[in-house]
């Protein structure tokens, strides 16, 4: 056995480990911590994979992103009776063996996949010249699957609508709740002043160098989103009023000017999405800043949550 | 044993622990957390799809990886319009539970006389 498999054996064995701990431990914020930690273990298994791009997805998003909500969602719901019915041991035993069955076919399938394995890898290296991109996996995103790419970027939208419109008529147009507690600590303050600026660049470049090396739209746009939660977190800002029209510009900003660009594909390039000759990486950049925008706009609104204050609040 | 089937022996694993989690933990949020884990180890066995087609000079094939960043992305949605919707049941019943009391029975009103 070779370091890499023993280390592979290592890590496969701990993520396994804090997934079981995080579903089984009693408190929910324990839970709550133990996932964010698992994320980031998660994030290392898609290294192993050859998956930077995922990797970094999986750190930002699943990771932290999906742990901020979460761990507001309990702090939230904290206050609540704890539900009264347990399981029973009967109801356990027939979901572990559920759970067994449906694990070992995925094992087995995961054993058996077909050899040698279909790949679009050759395809996708092939056209790489032609959108001047050097990262396979932003042409698949944004050149090859594009349609895919900007329907997810509508799904982002239609979320924040949804989220927004559970909330009662009286707060419509008003700003959701604060993110952190009335009087943060002076260590997160310090650290929200420090980090903000700092990741702000390192978002950026991840968007920048993600043309070529691994990176890209989502990655860098979560890492800004990130930095606009910590402020919010330490109370440095509050999150914004849903009424707000820039808010809403910024919102729908990344969908509209892939769609404008899909649009006006028919009369440059010859079909809906497709990019003219020599022209597509700065459109493609073009559309992945505006991108980058949105989505550093969506997550924290999506974290912070349904409005909860009146407009003139 | 290459690690990409490590990596999906482990994607097994998550799926098996998540459904177990999502059956057995009452709580809607715990059941949200565990609907993820089995999200993230959906997500690893595609992993594994991705990384047997390396072929030639790609260590993987960019296609299946770029399904699984839309797919985080789409999840993260997902569970962030859950949570609104907890919060909301919260708010309006004072708790979040699965289980149907009386009042909010589809079909009372239809066997009240």
């Amino acid at each position: 056995m070779t370091l890499f498999e023993a280390l592979d054996l290592g890590l496969a064995a701990i993520v396994l480990g804090v997934a079981a701990w995080t579903v089984a431990v009693r408190e929910v914020f324990s839970a709550v911590i133990g996932y964010v930690a698992y994320g980031l273990l998660l994030a290392i298994v898609w290294v192993r994979l050859y998956a930077p791009d995922v990797a970094l997805t999986e750190a930002a998003i699943g990771g932290g992103v999906t742990g901020v909500l979460l761990l507001t969602a309990s702090a939230r719901l904290s206050r609540l009776p704890a539900p009264d019915a347990a399981p029973s041991a009967g109801l356990k035993i027939a979901a572990a063996a559920l759970a067994f069955l449906v694990a070992g076919a995925l094992a087995a399938a995961v054993v058996y996949l077909p050899d040698p394995a279909p790949s679009l890898a050759a395809a996708a290296d092939e056209n790489l010249a032609a959108t001047g991109l050097g990262n396979a996996v932003t042409a698949v995103l944004i050149a090859y699957r594009s349609f895919d790419t900007m329907l997810e970027k509508v799904v982002l939208v239609l979320a924040v609508v949804g989220v927004w419109s559970v909330a009662p008529d009286r707060v419509w147009g008003g700003a959701p709740a604060a993110l952190g507690p009335a009087t943060p600590d002076a260590a997160l303050v310090f650290l929200a002043r420090m980090l903000a600026p700092i990741g702000l660049v390192i978002g950026v470049q991840i968007f920048w160098v993600g043309a070529d090396e691994p990176g890209g739209a989502f990655q860098g746009g979560a890492i800004l989103a990130a930095m606009w939660m910590i402020v919010m977190m330490a109370r440095l800002t509050e999150p914004p009023r849903i009424g707000s029209g820039w808010l809403r510009l910024g919102l729908i900003a990344g969908p509209a000017i892939f769609l404008l660009i899909g649009l006006a594909g028919p009369f440059m390039a010859g079909s809906f999405l497709a990019f003219p000759a020599g022209f597509a990486k700065p459109l493609i950049l073009f559309i992945e800043a505006f991108m980058v925008l949105s989505i550093a706009v969506t997550l924290p609104l999506l974290v912070a949550g349904s409005p909860s204050r009146e407009a003139g609040e | 044993m290459s690690p990409s089937i490590i990596a999906g022996f482990v994607g097994a694993g998550l799926v098996g622990i998540g459904l177990y989690a999502l059956i057995v933990n009452p709580e809607p949020l715990r059941k949200l957390l565990a609907f993820n884990v089995i999200g993230n180890g959906v997500f690893l066995v595609f992993g594994i799809v991705s990384r047997r087609g390396a072929i030639a000079g790609f260590p993987f094939d960019p296609v299946p990886q770029a399904m699984v960043i839309t797919g985080i992305v789409v999840a993260f949605a997902a569970s962030a319009l859950a949570v609104a919707l907890m919060l909301r049941l919260a708010e309006e019943a004072g708790r979040v539970t699965l289980e149907a009391d009386k009042s909010t029975k589809p079909d009372e009103g239809a066997r009240s006389p």
